[in-house]
């Protein structure tokens, strides 16, 4: 009977309003998020930055815009133990290819701002000894440049060589001394593995210091593949 | 002048010395013969496997597969393959409390693997937990289960491992400290926590329910976690799955007969399916060891041995459930974990606990939160994770690890608060706490 609906839709209304009012919760329905891989990775940003792009004030070092194959690389050796990080393998340990594959494109296609270099007035003799060594390498200890597979601009370099810039200090030398020290591995031939192992602990850390000391240039895409001829034969380059 | 010798009256037979030997000789009897009792006990049962030592090997596809499918319902490889290592191929280190066992190489390789075993032997290894070699096993290798399974289930998987590719890798010896690492205390250990069992149906109950409680009590080893283990790692009431901590992991594998933890007595069938093939079931996920669990094992489980293993485990004899009282939090530590919630949690798992559909669980009502042990949400909140990546649910949501967000008294606020919120009445949990379960 029409007369009668129209006060109890007003008193349901009423009621409603006046639970709402109070805070209490009629029902804790599930709620609904976006069905999509930037909801899905919410794990990974609590220490590499919102959308990857990490803070470059401690240790974790940025992922948004490294190259999708350099990330899926790296997201499966915490899988299969080339790479030992307690966190980063339990998190991706039942996880597989075609989902970290994923994650490696979401994050590869963030295109955003970097922040300013982390270390500044370092002194110059430890610049200049680093940036020999970065740009030049040491042909005489068979070290190639950084240079040769990291892009001219150290950008990085598709499908899989990351850039260098924009990376935490302390981030750099662990990696470094890892590869020294056979904590790190890459796929084989592991050409960073060998090439670490030639570098002194002094040198690994005036390049981190040098590495971590440079603004990045105006473009900070990794370049396209085959822009230089690789120096050796890496498992994570061209095969 | 003569040399007087002893008589026999001399002091080393007076009648307390011969009361001394008699106890000596009494005692050495009663060694013997509980040696001899040991040594039966380890033996008892065995046969020969001699006898089959010159007969070709051979295997029927159907075998092959079988066994290929058998492997994965006993997870063989989440022991015997090592991280980035070759499949079966062993040498993964598995800490226990007595010292680190390295998983054996299980490929055909003739030097370094099973390619001069024979049935017979895999057999005995499986059902009475002794090596070709003659070695008694370590019971990290769950023998305990799996004597349960069929010689025929058996033969399948032996066909299957000896059809996988040779891989050469000498085993690595176990480094267990002393004693555990002597053949003795195993027999020992072995006599008194081990007998050899195959298993038998019982009548009374249905195909499946017998079917799904071959695959949880035998290949399954679902009782290695989630039965408590005593002071020397025995499995206590392996058959009543009443929860346990994982040894060395600091999870608490819940019980499955308890409507406080992880029993399913009052899920659908296909719910208990669900959570074993996907991962996820729209009461429970699985994360942590479980997750592994999922992905490496029950998800390549058909639908009818799911099935089974359902049906078995909502029969499962219940706990009694005696009335618990739990204190409250103090008001201080309940509204710094209100606060940590509002900041850390509620984006995900909502304002009131409520979660959110097909991605984040419902804290409200959840048994992980409300559970005596707190071990299972320490782990969770320090080192986050996600549910398996299965077929079912390939692109799995993820929670990130909080252990270099939140500290320890932090973490032990906001769970004592979703132990205390939302109607629940759950023991609050202390720093001390959230350090012990690290």
């Amino acid at each position: 009977m029409k007369p009668l609906t129209l006060p109890r839709t007003f008193f349901k209304l009423a009621l409603l309003l006046a639970f709402t009012a109070l805070g209490v919760p009629l029902l804790a329905a599930p709620r609904t998020v976006p069905d999509t891989i930037a909801q899905r990775v919410v794990a990974c940003t609590v220490c590499h930055g919102e959308e990857g792009r990490a803070t470059n004030a401690g240790y974790f070092p940025r992922i948004a815009g490294k190259p999708a194959g350099y990330l899926y690389n790296q997201l499966r050796n915490f899988r299969d133990g080339r790479r030992t990080n307690a966190a980063m393998t339990h998190l991706v340990d039942h996880l597989s290819d075609a989902y970290l594959r994923e994650m490696a494109d979401y994050f590869a296609s963030q295109d955003l701002p970097y922040p300013p270099p982390q270390t500044a007035n370092a002194p110059a003799a430890v610049l200049q000894q680093a940036q020999t060594l970065v740009l030049q390498g040491d042909a005489q200890r068979n070290i190639p440049a950084c240079t040769q597979c990291h892009g001219n601009a150290m950008t990085g370099q598709l499908p899989a060589y990351p850039g260098l810039l924009g990376l935490p200090r302390d981030y750099v030398v662990g990696q470094l001394g890892a590869w020294q020290t056979g904590k790190r591995h890459a796929a084989a031939p592991d050409c960073m593995g060998q090439i670490a192992k030639r570098l002194t602990a002094d040198e690994i850390s005036a390049m981190a210091t040098w590495l971590s000391s440079q603004p990045l240039p105006a473009q900070t895409h990794a370049v396209a593949a085959g822009t230089t001829p690789p120096p050796m034969d890496c498992g994570s380059g061209p095969r | 002048m003569m040399t007087k010798f002893p008589s026999s009256a001399s002091p080393s037979s007076t009648p307390k010395t011969r009361k001394w030997l008699r106890f000596a000789l009494a005692l050495l009897a009663l060694c013997t013969a509980l040696a001899a009792l040991v040594a039966w006990l380890n033996v008892r049962g065995e046969a020969d496997i001699h006898n089959s030592a010159n007969a070709p090997f051979t295997a029927t596809p159907q075998q092959i597969a079988l066994g290929a499918y058998l492997a994965r319902a006993g997870n063989c490889a989440a022991c015997h393959t090592a991280r980035g290592g070759a499949d079966y191929a062993g040498g993964l280190g598995i800490a226990t409390p007595f010292g680190t066992v390295y998983s054996s190489n299980l490929t055909p390789d003739a030097q370094t693997g099973l390619g001069q075993w024979t049935p017979a032997a895999f057999w005995r290894a499986m059902h009475h937990g002794r090596s070709a070699d003659g070695r008694l096993l370590v019971p990290a290798f769950p023998y305990t289960s799996y004597t349960q399974v069929s010689r025929a289930d058996s033969d399948a998987l032996f066909a299957y491992l000896r059809s996988i590719p040779a891989v050469v890798q000498t085993n690595q010896p176990h480094a267990l400290a002393f004693p555990y690492s002597s053949q003795a205390a195993l027999a020992v250990w072995r006599a008194l926590f081990f007998r050899a069992a195959e298993f038998v149906p019982e009548p009374a109950q249905s195909a499946q329910w017998n079917r799904g409680a071959y695959l949880v009590r035998g290949l399954g080893h679902c009782a290695a976690c989630h039965a408590k283990r005593n002071v020397l790692g025995a499995s206590s009431g392996a058959q009543a799955l009443q929860g346990g901590v994982i040894p060395m992991q600091q999870w608490y594998a819940p019980s499955l007969a308890s409507a406080r933890e992880a029993s399913v007595a009052d899920w659908d069938v296909q719910e208990v399916v669900a959570l074993l093939k996907s991962g996820k079931s729209t009461h429970a996920s699985a994360i942590g060891p479980m997750a592994e669990v999922v992905y490496r094992s029950t998800q390549y489980l058909s639908d009818a041995d799911l099935q089974a293993m359902a049906v078995f485990l909502k029969h499962l004899p219940q706990q009694p459930q005696t009335p618990r009282t739990a204190k409250a939090p103090e008001a201080s530590q309940f509204n710094t974990g209100q606060k940590i919630y509002g900041q850390q949690c509620s984006q995900c798992h909502g304002e009131q606990g409520e979660g959110a559909r097909g991605a984040y669980p419902a804290l409200a009502g959840n048994r992980v939160v409300t559970m005596d042990s707190p071990a299972n949400l320490v782990q969770i909140v320090l080192h986050g994770g996600f549910t398996p990546a299965t077929a079912d649910n390939p692109r799995p949501y993820g929670m990130p690890p909080f252990q270099q967000t939140l500290d320890g008294t932090q973490i032990a606020a906001v769970l004592s608060y979703i132990r205390h919120a939302w109607g629940h009445a759950a023991s609050p949990v202390s720093a001390l706490e959230v350090l012990q379960n690290q």
